[in-house]
């Protein structure tokens, strides 16, 4: 896990006293809220349907114990108990009160965390894959380069007033966790054919209102060359990218403009001429963060553990959660602990600070103190010896934590919606809710299987619907709250961008539209298909038959 | 508009010719791109010191082969939010090797001098009411650069070698 230095310490601490100073200002009426307000954006300060809400940065996800329970404190002093974990490995507060919110930064600063970029039109908190160490397919941690790439944007001069905000994702394992083709830049590490290590480049993808499936820029580019890459593309998109509108700003829109060959050739002529410079990434330097990435001192375990296997045939609840929610760890006799935040009922990616206290502590006693937050708003401990898994479980059940549903029909990722923003046609949270509780049955949902239900309020799709199996746009119809449903999206290496399957549903018909989704899906998939599988065998037809009825094909 | 260069506000002795204006003064004059491109080899034997102005949309490679002409460079941000002038002063200081006055006039705001200055920008039209005091302090908020830029921030922090040490206490190295 990355520790800061004293470097590290000074910026952040700088930063914090920077923003106080703009507060100050802010509070005595020397800036007005107009001037204001690009300051705040710089430090992740929103201003919502009731209050303002500070988004902090969990880079690539990944958390210490410590850090976890100052956000549980956070939460319990400066919002009212509770926080919300995002879909970029994020956390939200929603009621901080401005005058508070210096503190609140001072507080995240002491256990080395900030909010810095983590809005306004800057490179944004860069994501990772979430099993990244403990997954058995990756080539290399993406969190090395993710941290990397951290400090290279963090406060950077030039590219903090970009014509749009800008995502990068990092994917090290062919199997792609961290839906690099959505984002502004993917890269995903591949070998090339002398066998080095380098990183395919993926440009222009995103979803919003106009998805868009990334394109490869570079096949093949060299660790060393990383940064210099990157700005590369950065400055010609900030020198290019539209400013005329800003639904037309991402760098997806300027590559459908200039097109892919255009835009490629301007990159590389830039890159050409300041690769090997300043930028240039030594392999030293890639060490020195790889250090902070190296695996945790496992123990050798030879045997299964008898007392877990026995734990598993009594106990037909952890049984349960053992079979959806722990994957292997590449590590024999650990296992991926996936905690989810999807109760029944519940709001997706809530977590009060009870709870986060005791993944915290569960981290530290069991996961050698690391957490991580993944993009569809659960809670990772990566490195659990199997033989504490009915402990762990038993302490997470007690807190309601203990939900096994990682992967199903109930692990749903959604925005805030109506409920707290205030770009929202409609409400995402209580969908949510009542799809989970539709689906509270666990012999229902392990007869369904592996689904990807995701909602957005609204077509800035922050809930991902666009790569939902099922994706649920919330849209206004004169004044009421309608949910319009795609099919058949694909966040990962297929990835795909969901049909509309027609009109769209009311807030109390929404759930029903889902059912009847899932239960055609269950007719007609054939053994072994899953919900992406059955869609591109048949299409459209056998769902909108008996979602519509036979007349509307 | 007063004008701030390292940290002192000095009287500005050029002045914008408006694209209709007769050249009445033969030095210190700042041009746009339009009148220069227009009346080019009529600036260039009536004027002794010259200057030029980039709108936000018009990019230093414009100028390219005339930059040895210009004594000053203005880059004009007409909105805060519109961060391409950032990148034409690193192109102007880095690819165009200028080593002139280069000075952002416009919407410039004091909690963008910092950043403007890691670009290579030397001079800053401010509002005359400017505490320049308070002004000033804003380039020094920020002590530690992540990333080079046009400065010697290099990607390797200084102390890399001193780092580390003493790390989590279950995670070997």
């Amino acid at each position: 896990m990355y520790r800061y230095d004293q470097f590290d310490h000074t910026i952040v601490r700088e930063r914090v006293n920077q923003f106080r100073d703009q507060v100050a200002r802010r509070l005595s009426g020397a800036l007005t809220e107009d001037e204001f307000r690009p300051l705040r954006l710089m430090n992740g300060l929103y201003l919502q349907l009731h209050a303002y809400m500070l988004r902090v940065a969990i880079p690539y996800g990944t958390l210490w114990s410590k850090q976890m329970r100052m956000l549980a404190h956070i939460a319990r002093r400066y919002d009212r108990g509770y926080g919300h974990f995002t879909t970029r490995q994020n956390i939200q507060f929603n009621w901080p009160k401005l005058e508070d919110v210096p503190d609140l930064l001072a507080d995240l600063a002491s256990v080395e965390m900030h909010a810095i970029q983590t809005s306004g039109n800057s490179i944004r908190n860069v994501t990772a894959d979430h099993f990244a160490g403990v997954a058995d397919d990756e080539l290399e941690d993406s969190r090395i380069y993710a941290e990397i790439i951290r400090q290279w944007s963090t406060l950077h001069p030039e590219f903090s007033f970009l014509p749009r905000k800008f995502k990068i994702a990092v994917s090290g394992a062919p199997t792609d966790r961290a839906a690099v083709r959505f984002h502004d830049i993917g890269l995903q590490m591949r070998q090339n054919i002398r066998g080095e290590v380098g990183f395919e480049v993926l440009v222009g993808g995103g979803q919003g209102r106009t998805p868009v499936i990334a394109e490869t820029i570079r096949d093949f580019l060299p660790k060393r060359d990383l940064l210099s890459y990157l700005e590369a593309i950065l400055r010609v998109y900030n020198m290019l990218g539209r400013r005329d509108n800003i639904y037309k700003a991402r760098i997806k829109i300027l590559l459908k403009e200039t097109g892919l060959d255009r835009f490629a050739a301007l990159v590389e002529e830039e890159w050409e001429r300041i690769r090997g410079g300043a930028l240039d990434l030594p392999l030293d330097e890639i060490n020195r963060i790889r250090a902070y990435f190296a695996p945790p001192r496992y123990e050798l375990v030879v045997d299964p553990d008898a007392a877990y296997q026995a734990a598993r045939r009594s106990d037909r609840e952890f049984d349960r959660w053992c079979v959806n929610n722990v994957l292997p760890n590449k590590q024999p006799g650990y296992g991926i602990v996936n905690i989810s935040l999807k109760p029944v009922g519940k709001a997706p990616g809530d977590a009060t600070a009870d709870q986060m206290d005791i993944i915290a502590d569960l981290a530290e006693a069991f996961s050698f103190d690391e957490l991580r937050v993944t993009h569809k708003q659960n809670i990772v401990l990566g490195h659990v010896r199997l033989a504490d898994l009915h402990t762990v479980w038993q302490q997470l059940d007690a807190a309601g934590l203990a939900t096994a549903n990682f992967g199903l029909a109930s692990d749903i990722i959604a925005c805030p919606g109506l409920d707290y923003c205030n770009l929202a046609n409609a409400r995402s949270i209580p969908v949510a809710q009542r799809i989970s509780e539709r689906f509270a049955d666990p012999e229902r949902l392990a007869r369904i299987g592996a689904i990807r239900i995701n909602i957005s309020g609204c077509i800035n799709a922050c809930g991902h619907h666009h790569v939902g199996d099922i994706g649920i746009l919330g849209v206004d119809r004169r004044g009421e709250e309608y949910y319009q449903i795609t099919l058949g999206g694909d966040p990962a290496d297929n990835a795909t961008i969901g049909e509309i399957i027609g009109p769209s549903f009311s807030y109390d018909e929404i759930v029903d539209a889902i059912e009847t989704i899932i239960s055609t899906y269950e007719t007609i998939r054939k053994p072994e298909e899953t919900f992406s599988d059955t869609w591109r065998r048949t299409g459209a037809t056998p769902f909108k038959e008996t979602l519509y009825g036979p007349a509307h094909n | 508009m007063a004008l701030l260069i390292t940290d002192q506000l000095i009287e500005d002795y050029w002045h914008l010719l408006e694209d209709g204006a007769e050249i009445t003064k033969s030095d210190n004059n700042i041009v746009s791109v339009e009148r220069w491109q227009r009346d080019r080899d009529e600036l260039i034997p009536r004027c002794g010191q010259l200057g030029i102005l980039l709108k936000s949309n018009e990019p230093p490679d414009l100028i390219e082969d005339d930059i040895y002409h210009f004594n000053v460079i203005c880059l004009d941000f007409p909105k805060f939010t519109d961060g391409r002038a950032y990148s034409y002063a690193r192109l102007l200081r880095e690819k165009y090797r200028f080593t002139g006055e280069l000075r952002a006039v416009g919407n410039v705001l004091r909690d963008q001098l910092a950043f403007m200055r890691r670009c290579g920008i030397n001079a800053f039209e401010i509002p005359d009411d400017a505490n320049v005091e308070n002004w000033s302090a804003a380039f020094n908020e920020i002590s530690i650069r992540y990333q080079g830029a046009n400065d010697n921030a290099n990607v390797v922090r200084p102390d890399a070698a001193t780092v580390a040490g003493d790390v989590a206490g279950n995670w070997s190295y």
